[in-house]
C-alpha cells in the first residue's frame, strides 16, 4: 500500500462534502424529504405519478450542476475509463443492489450515518469493503 | 406562485447544490473514486473527508429540521417515516446482499447513483451507457418486487 499524495485533495473534498450536506439539508428543511439518490430514482421508476415532480426536479438539478459549475469556474475535463461491457455490468449491479438495500452512498452513507442508523452502518461498511475487494479483483488480479 | 412550483424550486436547488458538491469533492470523477478504492495500490484517501463534511452538515440539517413539527414551507416532514430516521426496520438479508451487489458494481466503474446523473453532461457517451444500465437495474427490481415471494 502506498499513499497517493499527489492527487490527495483533503480540503477540496471536505468543502465538497459540506456542499453535499447543504444540498441534503435544503431538501430536508424545505421539502421534508431525504436526498437519497437511489431512493429517489427507485420511487420514480416504480411509481412515476405519485410525487414524481420533486424527484424529477432534484435529478434535473444533478444533471445541470456541471453546466452551472462551468459558468462560475473552469469547466471539468473528465473521462470514464471503464469499457462499455463493464459499464453495463456495473450499472445493473448498482441499480439492483441499491434498490434491494434501500439506499446508496447518499442514503445509507450520509443520511443514515448522520442518524446513526444501525442498518445504514452495516450497509455502508458492506458496500465500501466489497467495493475495495471488487476493485482489487477487477484492476489488480484480472486487470480487466 | 403555486406551492408545487416552490416545492420543485427547492428540490432543484437541492439537487444542484448536491451536484456541485459531488464535482467539487471529486466524488463525481470515477477515476478519483477508484483511486479511493485502490487501498492495496496507490491509495488516494480524499473521499474520506467528503464523508466527514457531508455527514457533519447533515447532522446539523436534521437538528434544525427536527426542531419544528413542519417544514419551512409549512408542510409534512415525510422524512420522519423513513427507515434512516425511525430506525424501526431491522437489519435483513436484503440489506446486506443488496449492499454487497452495489459494492461489487461500484468497485468496477467507481460510479454510484448520484454521480451517474452528474456525469451525463460531463462524459455523455460513456455516462449514458452506465445510466441506461442503472435505470434497467431499477426497472428489473421493480418488476421482481411486484411478486410476493412469501406466497
Amino acid at each position: 500500500m502506498a499513499l497517493d499524495l499527489v492527487n490527495y485533495t483533503p480540503v477540496a473534498s471536505l468543502k465538497g462534502g459540506v456542499l453535499i450536506g447543504l444540498g441534503i439539508s435544503i431538501l430536508l428543511v424545505f421539502n421534508g424529504r431525504t436526498a437519497g439518490v437511489s431512493g429517489i430514482v427507485s420511487n420514480l421508476v416504480s411509481n412515476f405519478f405519485k410525487d414524481g415532480i420533486w424527484r424529477l426536479a432534484f435529478l434535473l438539478g444533478l444533471v445541470i450542476s456541471p453546466v452551472v459549475w462551468s459558468y462560475f469556474s473552469t469547466p471539468i475535463e473528465l473521462h470514464i475509463q471503464t469499457s462499455d461491457k463493464l459499464l453495463i455490468t456495473s450499472g445493473l449491479l448498482v441499480g439492483i443492489g441499491t434498490a434491494l438495500a434501500l439506499g446508496c452512498t447518499s442514503g445509507h452513507g450520509i443520511i443514515g450515518l448522520a442518524n446513526l442508523s444501525k442498518r445504514s452502518i452495516i450497509a455502508t461498511l458492506t458496500f465500501i469493503l466489497v467495493a475495495v475487494y471488487s476493485f482489487y479483483l477487477i484492476h489488480h488480479v484480472w486487470s480487466l | 406562485m403555486s406551492k408545487k412550483f416552490v416545492f420543485s424550486f427547492f428540490s432543484l436547488l437541492s439537487g444542484l447544490v448536491f451536484g456541485i458538491g459531488l464535482i467539487y469533492s471529486g466524488l463525481a470523477d470515477p477515476n478519483k473514486v477508484l483511486a479511493f478504492l485502490d487501498v492495496t495500490g496507490s491509495w488516494d484517501p480524499s473521499l474520506a473527508s467528503v464523508m466527514v463534511g457531508a455527514i457533519g452538515v447533515t447532522i446539523v440539517g436534521f437538528a434544525f429540521a427536527t426542531s419544528s413539527k413542519k417544514t419551512l414551507l409549512n408542510t409534512t416532514q415525510h422524512f420522519r417515516n423513513q427507515n434512516y430516521f425511525t430506525k424501526k426496520k431491522s437489519v435483513d438479508v436484503r440489506l446486506v446482499v443488496g449492499s454487497a451487489l452495489f459494492g461489487l458494481g461500484w468497485g468496477i466503474a467507481g460510479i454510484c447513483p448520484g454521480p451517474a446523473f452528474v456525469l451525463l453532461t460531463l462524459d455523455p457517451n460513456k455516462a449514458f451507457i452506465f445510466f441506461f444500465s442503472l435505470i434497467s437495474g431499477f426497472v428489473i427490481y421493480a418488476i421482481i418486487n411486484k411478486f410476493d415471494w412469501r406466497k
